[in-house]
């Protein structure tokens, strides 16, 4: 059952092949027996999702059921859930059972989801490797001794591993697309406001954003057809309508002009990961789609310009965890600054700690205009560079990163290594546009992305282009050894 | 070009350290303690990103206006009215210290 697609889960509950019980019982016991080695999962909601999956075939039996009642799903653990532990991956939400839902998991509620439980992530999404995690790092399904990509490497890593057949996940500068490319899976990031940000633990509030982790792009599909919605309680959700994303799937893509950014393909890039994706473009092209090389003149200032912002807006957001009203406290404090600064030491770990110090730096006094002003209008120059490119093309391809998975402590001792993993990510969350990344290739033993970005609110013809590609191409089918 | 960029903020960090009390005074503004142990190690670390960070200063935004969110869209307001009812209670529960419907911290006044 766990190598069902979620587009044919939904068809065999509904002509029920199988329960949603005993689906949801399959993915339990897959979490049983693959989680110590990958260590994917934080917390399993075992009772409540048998719960919900017995509503769920209720539902099923009247034949008026919701679009996804009774598909188990994993939810990462930076959502909000009524309840159930929300971590965000650190000693500082260890203890933290949050008395409300966000909005994210309440719309897969309202769709009849069955909730699984909660993913390990980097903590408060800090990394891309996932070994920033206070509950330890999530392993690579496809070589346990690599990363799986961060922050959302839970996610992923549960995915490829078979242990949910999607998973919600978030990015702010990658976070979704390179631990899907990782991992070898299907991951999209919606266009800023897309989806509801409220109920999800913030990092970076002007580039965060949720989205969908599948084995294809037509689950992708049918996982973003549930979690874009306009939602008041969250004041940069945009008030426009949700179009089908499954819909369009199907649509011919040739005739589509496909941007390839020159710059994308500069030094730095693997070369298995080039020829993956150039094979890639091969393929596309097969398809009828017209390749354009295209210049993003001012992508090698993406990285910079998103260590000022990220961290800047990462040092306020993160300013509420004081010791207070939720969260960790250290013990016996002497005074209340001694409460802060101690509590803040010891429940934050080593990179979120580094970031809030580079964000105060960036926004203190005397610094501010140097740092956090200019990358403000070099992030104005990036997005004119997009705004420029989509005037002439339909989407934009290339690699999601600059390799395939690394080895556990490879960049460990070099912040700035780790942060150009994102180099080829980053700068779409800094521009608001969506982006995806797809299988596209296999390098050392080790999956390879193809990214696809596409203009603001597009995220169909993304989709429709990634689920054209996974009709001619298997990469998306290929699981890693000993686990069908 | 990726490259190009690491070797350089490499070579830079090894020029530019940010100094101890620089980090001191971070670390009292953002309310973090850091370990006397360890403050050569974070200030290295800090200097590396800050390299990187310094490649902003090559661009050239001479009238380039700057943004603070994607699309410049504008923020809806609503009006100034309550919305969530008291909740007073699910919240104390999770909370580290709370007595008689009071958050309690460490006494700050005699």
């Amino acid at each position: 059952m766990h190598n069902y697609t979620i587009a044919e889960l939904v068809k065999g509950l509904q002509s029920k092949q199988f329960s949603s019980v005993e689906l949801t019982q399959h993915f339990l016991a897959r979490i049983r027996q693959f989680n110590d080695q990958y260590n994917a999962v934080i917390t399993v909601t075992e009772d409540q999702a048998l719960q919900v999956a017995q509503l769920a075939d209720q539902r099923l039996a009247t034949g008026s059921a919701p679009a996804l009642c009774g598909v188990p799903l994993l939810h990462k653990d930076i959502f909000c859930t009524k309840g159930v532990r929300t971590s965000c991956g650190s000693k500082m939400l260890d203890n933290f059972i949050p008395p409300y839902n966000a909005t994210v998991v309440e719309n897969f509620e309202q769709a009849g989801a069955v909730m699984l439980g909660k993913t390990n992530m980097d903590e408060f999404a800090m990394g891309s490797s996932n070994e920033t995690s206070f509950y330890g790092p999530v392993k690579n399904p496809w070589a346990t001794d690599c990363v799986p990509g961060g922050s959302s490497g839970g996610s992923a890593a549960a995915v490829a591993g078979r242990l949910a057949p999607g998973a919600t996940a978030t990015d702010t500068g990658g976070s979704i697309r390179q631990p899907a490319a990782l991992c070898g899976i299907s991951g999209l990031k919606p266009t800023y406001g897309r989806v509801s940000r409220w109920g999800m633990i913030a990092f970076a509030s002007s580039l965060d954003q949720a989205g969908p982790m599948a084995r294809t792009a037509e689950d992708c599909a049918l996982l973003l057809n549930c979690m874009a919605s306009f939602d008041d309680k969250d004041s940069t959700c945009v008030d426009r309508e949700v179009p089908d994303y499954s819909a369009s799937l199907n649509k011919p893509v040739k005739g589509l002009r496909i941007g390839i950014p020159k710059e994308y393909f500069s030094e730095g890039l693997h070369p298995g990961t080039e020829a993956a994706v150039k094979k890639a473009l091969t393929d596309l092209e097969a398809q009828g789609v017209e390749l354009v090389e295209i210049s993003l003149p001012n992508s090698d200032l993406s990285v910079p310009a998103y260590y000022v912002i990220a961290p800047a807006e990462a040092s306020a957001n993160l300013s509420r965890f004081d010791g207070v009203k939720y969260g960790y406290r250290c013990e016996n404090p002497k005074d209340l600054q001694d409460m802060y600064c101690r509590t803040r030491s010891e429940g934050f770990g080593e990179e979120v700690q580094r970031r809030i110090l580079i964000g105060t730096y960036c926004l203190s006094a005397g610094y501010y205009d140097a740092y956090y002003g200019k990358a403000q209008q070099v992030r104005q120059l990036i997005e004119q560079d997009f705004v420029k490119a989509f005037a002439d093309v339909d989407l934009i391809v290339g690699p999601t990163c600059p390799s395939p998975a690394f080895k556990f402590g490879a960049k460990g001792d070099d912040p700035v290594a780790m942060y150009l993993e994102d180099i080829y990510t980053i700068a779409t969350n800094l521009a608001g546009l969506p982006g995806m990344s797809v299988p596209c290739g296999m390098v050392e033993g080790k999956p390879v992305g193809l990214q696809i970005i596409g203009n603001y609110f597009d995220e169909a013809r993304m989709l429709n282009l990634a689920h054209q590609f996974q009709q001619v191409t298997d990469w998306h089918t290929q699981a890693p050894e000993g686990i069908l | 070009m990726t490259q190009d960029r690491l070797n350089n903020c490499n070579s830079q960090a090894k020029k530019m350290i940010i100094k101890r009390e620089e980090i001191e005074k971070l670390a009292t503004l953002s309310r973090i303690s850091i370990d006397e142990k360890t403050i050569t190690d974070v200030s290295e670390r800090l200097s590396s990103v800050l390299n990187l960070v310094d490649q902003l200063q090559t661009a050239n935004t001479d009238s380039v206006q700057s943004i603070s969110r994607p699309f410049q869209v504008s923020q809806r307001l609503r009006a100034d009215e309550i919305t969530e009812s008291n909740q007073r209670d699910a919240f104390q529960v999770i909370a580290p210290a709370t007595d008689n419907g009071l958050f309690t911290v460490p006494k700050m006044i005699d």
